[in-house]
């Protein structure tokens, strides 16, 4: 079952052509991985799921990313509606200069209108979500500045996950993290993507053979190759995906 | 890009064609102690067996020194794995050969029971299989390790009879001679095992060159 499936999928900025011709089927909860040089577009493929590109002036695309039986390129799109169903987590972590509690139930006060009671169980099932709760429960009104790199990412997602989105983007996540940090937020993706469909732009091509289910490698804007993990890594079909991944390239 | 990596690829790729060379010779010399009963080369070959040990041991060290410092992907990744099994079915091989030169040392002292026929000739089909699977492994040859799978018939057909031999025309008829008769029968026994392990090594060939898993599944050919 695929949740997202892209159709002919391009994107300039301006007179760069960032994205081309993209055809790919992204599984529903299963984490999607694409890996590629720096400038091969992946980061941008992962921004147009939910919009952010167009946030960038001169941007534009062409083809169609269907999502649930709909188009999310298209005009009428609730952009507010799509960045609640469709998610993201950048590189380092954002979190805002409030509170812990109030940063995880920051998206339903500005979507919803929920009670005190409504909201501090969705703060601690989102904390509970990303294996914060126990760590934090008595510590829910400090500020979310004072965590550590990993509680921030941590936090950030349970921020996320509190809107009860569908699809995780994950644009580099663990870039800023230490190895032991790292290995925990990926336990917690692996968690995760039993409830979510997860796509994962990552650097470490390790990372990528870890954790992934399905793993698309671009270069200069195009999608290579895309299929099954175990595939790619053992026995990728393209030769440039055999020189990317064996460190030949370049 | 160049890499470091391959210089150190084809180190290991020396080394284990180095262990071929020496399992080749192995069985050769341990072929040649049966033919002509000699006890000096056959102890030679049990002798340079330690060398062929050490020389698994620092293959397979290699093998998981580059895996754990390069995390080797695609073709490097089964080109490591494909590698150590053939170290160690070199190693099996090598073995085979020391069992025989064993079987030499047993019966090289008493009259021989018939002429040497069928023995010599399962022999060579199997130094011409290792030597062919060594050279698929070199070469890259897909053709050339299905023709080592294609040999392991004509391996078993011979060892069968010379099995049938020694037993029903010898050991059923003259049961004295079965002192004679069964470290010949062993030594057409190691030379079929000789065989398998040559095939395992055919397989892992074409898996390191096609990932095409062929073993157990000879329809996938």
């Amino acid at each position: 079952m695929y949740k997202i499936i892209t159709k002919n999928l391009n994107l300039w900025y301006g007179d760069f052509q960032a994205v081309k011709n993209v055809n790919a089927s992204f599984s529903e909860n299963k984490i999607t991985a694409i890996i590629g040089p720096s400038g091969c577009g992946k980061s941008t493929l992962l921004r147009i799921f939910n919009r952010m590109n167009d946030l960038i002036e001169g941007v534009r695309t062409s083809g169609e990313i269907i999502v649930d039986q709909e188009n999310i390129l298209d005009k009428g799109i609730d952009l507010v509606d799509l960045r609640k169903k469709i998610g993201m987590v950048f590189q380092r972590p954002n979190p805002f200069p409030l509170s812990i509690y109030e940063n995880v139930v920051f998206g339903q006060r500005v979507h919803n209108s929920l009670r005190k009671p409504e909201l501090d169980s969705l703060a601690e099932n989102s904390l509970r979500s990303v294996l914060l709760w126990d760590e934090l429960k008595d510590k829910l009104h400090k500020s979310a500045l004072s965590l550590s790199l990993e509680q921030k990412q941590r936090l950030c997602i349970a921020r996320l996950v509190a809107v009860k989105p569908e699809v995780l983007l994950m644009d580099e996540p663990c870039s800023t993290l230490d190895p032991q940090a790292t290995q925990r937020i990926e336990e917690l993706m692996r968690e995760l993507k039993n409830n979510y469909t997860i796509i994962i732009v990552t650097h470490s091509m390790q990372q990528a053979a870890r954790i992934s289910d399905d793993t698309g490698f671009m270069l200069l804007g195009e999608l290579i190759e895309f299929g099954k993990t175990d595939n790619i890594f053992t026995n990728p079909l393209d030769k440039r995906t055999e020189d990317y991944i064996t460190g030949r390239y370049g | 890009m160049q890499r470091h990596f391959d210089e150190e690829l084809k180190e290991l790729h020396r080394d284990i064609l180095k262990m071929g060379v020496l399992a080749q010779e192995a069985i050769y010399k341990s072929i040649e102690a049966l033919k002509s009963r000699d006890k000096l080369l056959a102890q030679e070959v049990i002798k340079a067996d330690d060398k062929i040990d050490e020389l698994e041991l620092s293959i397979d060290e290699r093998c998981i020194d580059l895996i754990a410092r390069h995390q080797p992907m695609a073709s490097d990744l089964r080109f490591l794995t494909t590698g150590m099994k053939i170290n160690a079915e070199l190693e099996r091989i090598a073995d085979l050969a020391l069992d025989i030169s064993q079987r030499v040392l047993e019966i090289a002292d008493k009259p021989l029971l018939k002429p040497l026929v069928d023995i010599p000739k399962l022999s060579v089909i199997a130094q011409n299989m290792v030597r062919d699977a060594i050279n698929a492994f070199i070469k890259r040859d897909v053709d050339l390790a299905k023709k080592v799978l294609l040999s392991d018939p004509e391996a078993d057909r011979l060892r069968n009879f010379v099995s049938d031999e020694l037993v029903n025309d010898y050991m059923a008829k003259d049961p004295k001679t079965a002192d004679r008769a069964v470290p010949l029968l062993l030594i057409a026994r190691h030379l079929e095992r000789i065989c398998d392990h040559t095939t395992n090594i055919a397989e892992d060939v074409i898996y390191m060159i096609e990932a095409k898993v062929v073993k157990h599944h000879p329809e996938k050919l």
